[in-house]
């Protein structure tokens, strides 16, 4: 039903966002890493004043196994405001869920019962593959005229064509799938001229410059039997970002960080919409196993000059020895931070790096993008590490920092600690768990909150991936209006 | 021109004008982007020129057409498709769709003229048009003799429909426009903005609805 007012989970502007008042729920991605049971939209309690705070209160089975849940978005959000295709009276209500190895896609209806979520529609794969002429979809965005898939493969992967793989890497192209908001049918492929660009991961943009941004991990051949060694050390994954022109859906310009520099994976675009700058990380340099974050910007600061991206953050792989690495990177004798994933705040100040291989969550002030300043570091987890959460000290945890979401105030911070199924079982062979954390972050400090942090059996068997906060998170919304 | 058509003339470029969706939104968004009143300004007559263009095509349509076929005529088919219009906007969630902010004042003026035409902006004038004739001597007062007399009558007629119905389009959007610009902020939108589209639609059947009668 239309609202006659706004939704009001919408704001015009970063500014106005900020001001939100803080989320009461906190929707998660849970798989079976079995695949004999479903996976599951968990809701956890995220209202200090609630006596289920900090547990899981919700949970609603899919009808399938073997979908692997890993990211989510909205069907709607600020975006909606935009001028020039305005229509603000929708509700944000329906999760998208996309299945990641099935390609299967669930709408999610968390208005109606926010905490147990029902199951609105479900997009089958061949809808995906037949109408867009992808597969794997990944990253959700509300954009003003509908939503955009980002997906990892192409609709003729392994999966689906009979005979013999060829090439490595011709499961490919990935790009985005078009999607109406309203019906939740696939409308097409949004690409009319990719250029060079075959390798898929993230997409987001600037909405009020008009430019989209995409990023490369690798198509569904190189990642869905875990990291493959001889692609990695051959430089085969991704490691470029592709500029798009928004309005003409065609590639405008490749941006190559250097082979060295494998898997260019989340984009995080400044909120400001005034501004043309964003961050993204690298997982692992093969020259010495280190993670990097890039902010990407126009040459010289010209307002439509052409792109380029400078690297201004090198995490070092810290020495372990062999016997405590898993045989994936025993004969390096470090152990790589993995940078997987980073989340900016809706106000670009803090950027949140997680560490899922050190095992370690830092914090950077990005006032001046080009020129971070470490401000405040946690340590939980770590294939050599096992730094166990404050609130069990005594339990050494597996897993790192991995999915990171920040609220609208920027003053929460959520973690939870599966990157994907079959990567998980490589760096963390002896079983990756399952834990979810909050962190409060303020000028004064950066630290955990004892009282969030469900884990274990608290999960029912299921591993946890993103999270998504109830109105709106930091990754979630982009905005037409400084 | 009775003074009640031209009053509804006048209430109607108001309506239009008062509708973020119609421009004046984009027009702030323009300004604020560049933090510059001036970029608000000159997108404005660009907005009205593309609202003009949708709304004189259809008064051109209805006033040429009238020259040569009955008025009553005019005002059931108009009346017809006009609630007909006005059901499907109230009952299709479906909005205009584009895709692009850095718009040069030339694409703007295009933007304009697709929306307000994807609205139907200019039908809703159509029983004010159709109705206005019926009194005497048509919309300009000129009794019309001839063919090419009255289609020079009934160009002027839809210039002048236009011209009163812009006006009061870009005088109302204009002001709103500064007014959030300056004063109010966007945090009004959250607050201010009822959905107008469906009291857009509303008043589309409405318009149909009173052509169909007075015909």
């Amino acid at each position: 039903m239309p609202l006659w007012k706004p939704d009001p989970t919408f704001y015009a502007s970063p500014r106005d966002a900020v001001s939100a008042p803080p989320e009461k729920l906190a929707y998660v991605a849970a798989f079976d890493p079995t695949s004999q049971g479903p996976d599951a939209v968990l809701v956890l309690d995220a209202d200090p004043d609630s006596a289920a705070y900090g547990t899981v209160v919700g949970r609603t089975d899919l009808p399938h196994t073997g979908d692997e849940l890993h990211h989510m978005g909205w069907n709607a959000c600020s975006s909606a405001l935009c001028p020039y295709a305005p229509h603000p009276h929708v509700e944000r209500r329906y999760l998208v869920v996309p299945g990641l190895r099935s390609s299967r896609m669930y709408f999610v209806d968390v208005k109606k019962n926010p905490t147990a979520p029902e199951i609105a529609k479900i997009l089958e794969p061949d809808e995906l593959a037949k109408r867009a002429g992808y597969s794997r979809p990944h990253t959700v965005h509300c954009g003003p005229e509908g939503l955009y898939v980002a997906s990892l493969g192409g609709a003729n992967g392994p999966g689906g064509r009979s005979g013999s793989v060829g090439r490595v890497g011709d499961d490919g192209p990935g790009g985005i799938a078009l999607l109406d908001h309203d019906s939740f049918d696939v409308l097409g492929r949004w690409e009319v001229d990719r250029g060079p660009q075959h390798l898929a991961y993230d997409a987001w943009w600037h909405i009020a410059h008009d430019v989209l941004v995409t990023s490369e991990w690798g198509t569904p051949s190189m990642i869905e039997d875990g990291v493959v060694g001889e692609l990695l050390l051959g430089r085969k994954y991704g490691h470029a970002l592709h500029f798009w022109d928004m309005r003409k859906r065609r590639h405008v310009q490749r941006v190559d960080l250097g082979d060295q520099h494998q898997m260019a994976l989340e984009l995080r675009p400044a909120h400001d919409p005034t501004k043309q700058y964003g961050f993204v990380n690298t997982v692992v340099s093969v020259e010495d196993l280190s993670s990097s974050i890039w902010v990407w910007h126009r040459e010289n600061g010209s307002k439509d000059g052409p792109w380029t991206a400078t690297k201004v953050i090198t995490i070092p792989a810290e020495p372990a020895s062999a016997d405590a690495l898993p045989p994936v990177i025993q004969p390096f004798g470090a152990v790589p931070p993995l940078v997987t994933d980073i989340d900016l705040s809706v106000d670009d100040r803090w950027l949140y790096v997680s560490c899922w291989g050190t095992g370690e969550l830092k914090r950077y002030d990005v006032s001046d993008p080009f020129h971070p300043v470490e401000a405040g570091s946690v340590r939980i987890g770590g294939i050599v590490n096992r730094t166990p959460h404050p609130a069990a000290p005594d339990v050494p945890l597996s897993g790192g920092p991995q999915m990171v979401e920040v609220s609208r105030d920027g003053r929460r911070v959520y973690v939870t600690n599966s990157l994907y199924r079959s990567w998980d079982d490589q760096f963390y062979p002896d079983g990756v768990g399952a834990w979810m954390a909050k962190l409060d972050s303020s000028d004064a400090g950066f630290g955990f909150d004892p009282r969030f942090f469900p884990n274990g059996d608290d999960f029912g068997g299921l591993r946890v991936h993103q999270t998504r906060l109830q109105g709106g998170d930091a990754s979630s919304d982009s905005y037409c209006y400084p | 021109m009775t003074d009640g058509s031209l009053a509804a003339l006048v209430v109607l470029g108001a309506f239009h004008g008062l509708n973020p969706a119609m421009g004046w939104l984009f027009a702030v968004a323009r300004g604020l982007q560049e933090r510059s009143r001036t970029r608000v300004l000159e997108a404005l007559p660009a907005i009205a020129a593309g609202h003009a263009a949708s709304v004189g095509a259809v008064a051109l349509l209805v006033t040429l057409t009238r020259s040569v076929v009955a008025a009553q005529a005019v005002a059931l088919v108009g009346g017809v498709a006009l609630v007909g219009f006005g059901l499907w906007r109230l009952l299709s969630r479906r909005h205009f769709r584009w895709v692009g902010m850095r718009l040069s004042l030339r694409q703007l003026v295009g933007w304009s003229f697709l929306m307000s035409s994807a609205h139907g902006a200019g039908l809703m004038l159509l029983p004010v048009i159709t109705a206005s004739g019926s009194g005497g001597g048509g919309l300009t007062g000129a009794h019309a003799h001839g063919m090419g007399h009255a289609a020079g009558s009934a160009v002027s007629a839809a210039v002048f429909v236009t011209g009163v119905h812009t006006l009061a389009m870009f005088v109302t959007a204009g002001i709103i426009a500064l007014l959030v610009y300056d004063v109010l902020g966007l945090t009004v939108l959250r607050r201010a903005w009822l959905d107008l589209d469906r009291v857009w639609a509303v008043a589309l059947v409405g318009a149909g609805a009173f052509a169909l009668a007075t015909a």
